[in-house]
């Protein structure tokens, strides 16, 4: 596991040497925090939380998590660099996880750099901070099962286009199987009994993301992040060790 | 220090590789010919454990390459087919990273070894220049470095004078003379002088098998007065 450091270094400043980085947290803020004040009434609410920012996150995440993550492993197998990265002394699963944690990283950092809207909040009224850094904590949580959906998807293809695409598909299932259009037509139309429903709304974002949102830090919605994220990180080696 | 035994990779239906078996000593410039396709990139993919084999294996200094392939990755410095390397970085930040991943990690440490190999490839004028904006010749000089980086006592070489002009064909060629004698070389090539200007051992592969392993003077001698590539042909006229 030494050898996460250098591929997580090399990954992340990669980012910074290119357009890339810049396009995206400048994209990523702008839209996050345009939905907030336009779509979800970020000041006309007069209420000091950051809920109209983050309510916005899961269908946000939609677009900008593939568009982050579609190059992990595609640009590498389309340069032919992939085979440098494996005759180099470290493993499969070390690359994974020095790359994934380099994009997860760079994910934060765009989400956190939104840290004036919480100082215009204290400033204009007296926001809970444990709701805050719930939101925070649950958004960036939500963020990496994204992207282990994304790097998964990376990792079959050397086209990018393609690897978007997939990804984007995939977050979509996962999103819609937790709206409450999704569960209706489960229990009215398809007639199914409203535990198996639940059930099937428990793999979704959504779900789980529901709580951060309002200050509560569940170990299950924790864990099903995690597993979700190891899950998926699990099955890129795999594709990857061909 | 390589002993390469029955090597075979199939793609789908197509035997690339087809039992494969070779050793080279230290010492040893092992020129690796074939017409394109004929298994010489596969092969070294598979003893530089890029590849899983099929069947058989390969062993540097003793380390079986299907059983610990990081060992053996730590012992070899490869040159991949036309050297790639990432573009966005420049040749400093590029052969760092290399340093980082193969333990050299104290700052020190890691810019002696990234000078050593810069000056041993002639890379000082460009070594702040991003690696996209560079020409083919410091390209391929670049991946040489990374291969040089660690001084690993084996090193696979995929076409290292591809694409170079004569005059950089005969830098390199005088580089991996140089330090040869130290080392175990396997360089592939289809430029038939090359094997006569730099290797002491030949080996032809023809549709994935080995069809002659001797020295350059032998193989001459098995047609005299023939050109080599009149004996090449001769040798690997099935794979057309």
């Amino acid at each position: 596991m030494r050898q996460i450091s250098p591929i997580f270094k090399r990954e992340f400043v990669g980012y910074f040497r290119s357009p890339v980085a810049y396009v995206f947290l400048i994209v990523f803020l702008l839209s996050s925090v345009l939905l907030a004040f336009f779509a979800g009434g970020f000041f006309r609410g007069r209420v000091a939380t950051l809920e109209s920012y983050f309510y916005f996150h899961p269908w946000l995440f939609l677009f900008l998590v593939p568009a982050a993550g579609m190059r992990l492993w595609s640009e590498e197998k389309r340069s032919g660099t992939v085979e440098l990265l494996f005759t180099l002394p470290i493993t499969t699963l070390e690359a994974v996880i020095g790359k994934f944690l380099a994009a997860w990283a760079f994910l934060a950092l765009a989400i956190l750099m939104s840290f004036p809207m919480p100082i215009t909040l204290a400033y204009l009224g007296a926001p809970d901070w444990g709701v805050i850094i719930s939101g925070y904590a649950g958004s960036i949580l939500m963020g990496g099962a994204y992207l282990g959906v994304c790097s998964l998807m990376s990792a079959l293809t050397k086209n990018q286009v393609i690897s978007f695409v997939l990804s984007v598909f995939i977050c979509v299932i996962l999103v819609l199987l937790g709206t409450s259009m999704f569960s209706g037509f489960m229990t009215g139309f398809l007639g199914m009994p409203v535990a198996f429903a639940d059930a099937i709304a428990n793999f979704s974002y959504l779900t789980h993301f529901d709580a951060f949102t309002k200050g509560v830090i569940d170990p299950k919605d924790v864990l099903f992040f995690f597993s979700l994220m190891g899950f998926t990180l699990f099955l890129n080696v795999v594709a990857l060790e061909r | 220090m390589i002993e390469v035994k029955g090597l075979v990779k199939t793609y789908g239906t197509k035997r690339a590789v087809d039992g494969v078996t070779f050793t080279v000593k230290r010492g040893d410039i092992l020129g690796f010919l074939g017409p394109n396709g004929a298994g010489k990139s596969t092969t070294m993919k598979m003893i530089t454990g890029f590849l899983r084999p099929d069947a058989g294996t390969a062993m540097v200094d003793g380390i079986d390459v299907t059983v610990d392939p990081v060992a053996v990755k730590q012992k070899l410095g490869y040159l991949p087919e036309s050297a790639p390397a990432y573009p966005e970085m420049t040749v400093e930040e590029f052969l760092g990273f290399i340093a980082e991943v193969r333990g050299f990690r104290a700052a020190d440490a890691k810019r002696a070894q990234v000078d050593r190999a810069i000056n041993l490839t002639h890379l000082a004028p460009v070594r702040k220049q991003s690696i996209e904006t560079l020409s083919k010749g410091f390209k391929q000089r670049v991946g040489f470095a990374q291969a040089l980086l660690h001084d690993p006592g084996v090193l696979v070489l995929d076409e290292p004078t591809d694409g170079l002009d004569p005059n950089q064909k005969n830098e390199v060629r005088s580089l991996i003379k140089n330090m040869a004698s130290a080392k175990a070389v396997i360089l592939s090539t289809h430029i038939l002088e090359e094997v006569d200007a730099i290797c002491n051992r030949v080996i032809i592969i023809s549709r994935g098998k080995v069809v002659a392993d001797e020295t350059p003077e032998r193989l001459r001698a098995r047609q005299p007065g023939a050109r080599l590539d009149e004996i090449f042909r001769t040798l690997t006229h099935g794979d057309i």
